[in-house]
């Protein structure tokens, strides 16, 4: 291994990344999970029970419809709320970074 | 002169000066490849929407919503939410990890050359799928359209433009078609969207009292002959707004659940998306491009409602066709094109034609730049010369491959002519979301993964999507007597779902998951600290 190589094992064992690595599997799992969770709704519920998905909301417009176009708002939504949080884990990168520098100089 | 081929040559003189442009700074395999990585954030979500939204999108899903009403919606819906995977999941550490293919990441810390071959064969395979369903396409819509030019013609001229964008301007090139591209067919979308809008007095209360004024009927099992069920009964009858015209009967549902996990999934494993991540210059970069593309791509698919259910009751299931030999013969693709006549005239007919045109021409680029690169990058220089060849040589050979897949590709578009361009595209994204994302998801989540568990996932997910889609009623079914075949194999189907992703996707993962715990590698596991830690951080990223 040359000298400027990083020791990854060590970068990997340091309290900055795995704090990175907790700080983002505790959204995206659950993030990753509910989204699987709430698309999946769709196909059921139109797929088995299309005549109760069929009852009219608002004039024509059907529940069917209305949980469809929801799918785009949830997914923006869980969009946003990722872009919010990603905010955070750059910073913790950039601490992250600054501790293997610290070490290699 | 006919209003189409003016609007098809202005978008060509465009592109091909682009194309001039983008050459004088295409040299190097970084340049060639990822377009030198100076694609901002913005400019790159532009150009995923515009490699993304296909023929099937356009022309596809409008022509869906027309013939089936609210059922067509469900590809709207998964196409977009498909992107959460790929922005939560693989977007910022295939970025950090990777150069210029989708194989490099699986050849992170599988360094075995199978692993390369097999990526870049399933990069092949699934790129050369999705770009003759594009050429079909547009084989049919510009013979259509402008009357005097012939399918192979159409077929021809659109391989010859997309072998010179590639060719000489690369990835920069093939970047800015996109974009225009996008900038058009979204231009072109929300015109179409308020011009239906219109004649309903911009209600959407009496746009949808218009659209369950329109109904379809279906049997539970069979097609109805003179107002009847084979089992005897009456057809069932449904309103366009209502689910169920499409998918129903016994196995609608779980239909519907395995198009689902085709969609969601397979766009995280199509390597032309994939390699797009590779012209931005940092994992933030790439994040800010998934951003831009979620919210077109969204804006597009709602829109897509309008483009349907607007074909559906201002034009009407039974004009959308072709006229021959004096009666008409039903054609789902141009439903949008004759929606734009009705709403907007001649002119306006021209105009989304030449959209249709610049949208397959940008998708078949950006397919041919990821095909190309697997073989130059993954196979030749990787595998072949064991990386001791120089930059221009590569390029070089990836040139000559992105002309052989191009002149394979025509020649494959016109022999298969006939075929259903919604099956080929559904085998690409079985294929992709069975083979490449279960590699790719379990490389970067799961330290103990190895070759093993890679190569046999990918063998058995690519296998599965192909055998099963062979014995679907895609493939295998019995037409009815003195109509037109439609299915190559008349006999009835053996797996009774169009789409196989709930059977290959989980037999791809368990493959990949059974083969790693065959045999333990303790280089790939002790490999996985740098990957992820460069995923993670970014640390060493190009």
């Amino acid at each position: 291994m040359t000298s400027d190589t990083p020791d990854w094992a060590a970068i990997e064992r340091t309290p900055e990344f795995r704090a990175l690595v907790r700080a983002k599997r505790a959204f995206i799992v659950p993030a990753t999970a509910f989204f699987i969770a709430y698309y999946f709704a769709l196909p059921a519920l139109v797929g088995y029970w299309p005549d109760l998905m069929s009852t009219p909301v608002a004039g024509r417009i059907n529940l069917a419809y209305l949980f469809a176009l929801s799918q785009f708002v949830m997914a923006w939504a869980l969009m946003a709320a990722y872009v919010r949080r990603a905010r955070r884990y750059d910073r913790m990168v950039e601490t992250v970074l600054q501790r293997v520098k610290g070490r290699t100089s | 002169m006919n209003t189409s081929l003016v609007m098809f040559l202005l978008f060509i003189v465009i592109t091909l000066g682009i194309t001039y442009w983008a050459s004088r700074r295409t040299g190097t395999t970084t340049e060639f490849y990822s377009a030198g990585r100076r694609i901002t954030g913005f400019q790159n979500g532009w150009a995923v929407a515009g490699d993304y939204m296909s023929a099937a999108s356009f022309l596809g899903i409008a022509g869906l919503i027309a013939f089936y009403g609210y059922d067509g919606f469900m590809y709207s819906v998964g196409w977009l939410v498909a992107y959460l995977t790929v922005l939560l999941l693989v977007a910022e550490p295939l970025r950090n990890t990777g150069r210029f293919t989708m194989a490099d990441v699986l050849a992170f810390r599988l360094r075995r050359p199978i692993v390369r071959v097999i990526a870049a064969a399933s990069t092949l395979t699934v790129s050369l799928f999705y770009m003759i369903a594009q050429m079909v396409g547009a084989g049919s819509l510009v013979s259509l359209l402008v009357p005097g030019i012939g399918f192979n013609t159409a077929i021809v001229g659109v391989g010859a433009l997309m072998l010179v964008y590639v060719i000489f301007g690369g990835m920069l090139a093939t970047t800015w078609v996109q974009i225009v591209k996008a900038v058009l067919l979204m231009t072109g979308t929300v015109l179409l969207s308020i011009l239906v809008l219109a004649r309903f007095h911009f209600s959407i209360f009496e746009f949808f009292d218009a659209v369950a004024g329109i109904t379809g009927s279906f049997c539970l099992d069979g097609v109805a002959r003179q107002g009847v069920c084979p089992d005897g009964t009456a057809p069932i009858v449904r309103d366009f707004t209502q689910p169920g015209l499409y998918y129903h009967g016994r196995w609608g549902a779980l239909s519907l659940m395995s198009l689902g996990i085709a969609l969601i999934f397979g766009t995280a494993g199509l390597p032309h998306i994939l390699v797009r991540f590779y012209t931005v210059p940092s994992a933030i970069a790439a994040r800010t491009s998934v951003v831009w593309a979620m919210i077109l791509i969204g804006s597009f698919y709602i829109l897509t409602t309008f483009l349907g259910f607007g074909a559906a009751t201002l034009v009407g299931k039974a004009n959308i066709g072709v006229q021959a030999a004096g009666r008409l013969i039903p054609n789902q693709n141009l439903a949008a094109p004759l929606l734009a006549r009705e709403v907007g005239g001649e002119i306006f007919l021209s105009f989304v034609s030449a959209i249709a045109f610049a949208t397959i021409l940008a998708v078949v680029a950006g397919l041919t730049i990821a095909a190309s690169s697997a073989f130059a990058h993954d196979i030749w220089f990787t595998v072949v010369k064991r990386q001791q060849e120089d930059e221009r040589q590569q390029v070089l050979v990836a040139r000559v491959t992105a002309a052989a897949i191009g002149l394979v590709s025509i020649g494959l578009a016109i022999a298969l002519r006939s075929l259903n361009v919604a099956f080929l595209v559904g085998l690409a994204f079985a294929v992709a979301a069975s083979a490449n994302v279960p590699a790719i998801l379990l490389t970067l989540y799961w330290r103990r993964f190895n070759t093993t568990g890679m190569v046999a996932g990918m063998l058995v997910g690519l296998l599965s999507a192909v055998v099963l889609i062979l014995l679907s009623p895609a493939v295998m079914g019995v037409d009815a007597a003195g109509t037109a075949a439609r299915h190559l194999i008349q006999r009835p189907p053996l797996f009774p779902l169009d789409n196989p992703a709930i059977v290959s996707v989980p037999l791809g993962f368990l493959a990949a998951i059974a083969g790693t715990l065959v045999g333990r590698d303790l280089d790939a596991e002790a490999a996985y600290s740098e990957l992820n830690v460069r995923a993670n951080t970014g640390l060493g990223a190009v």
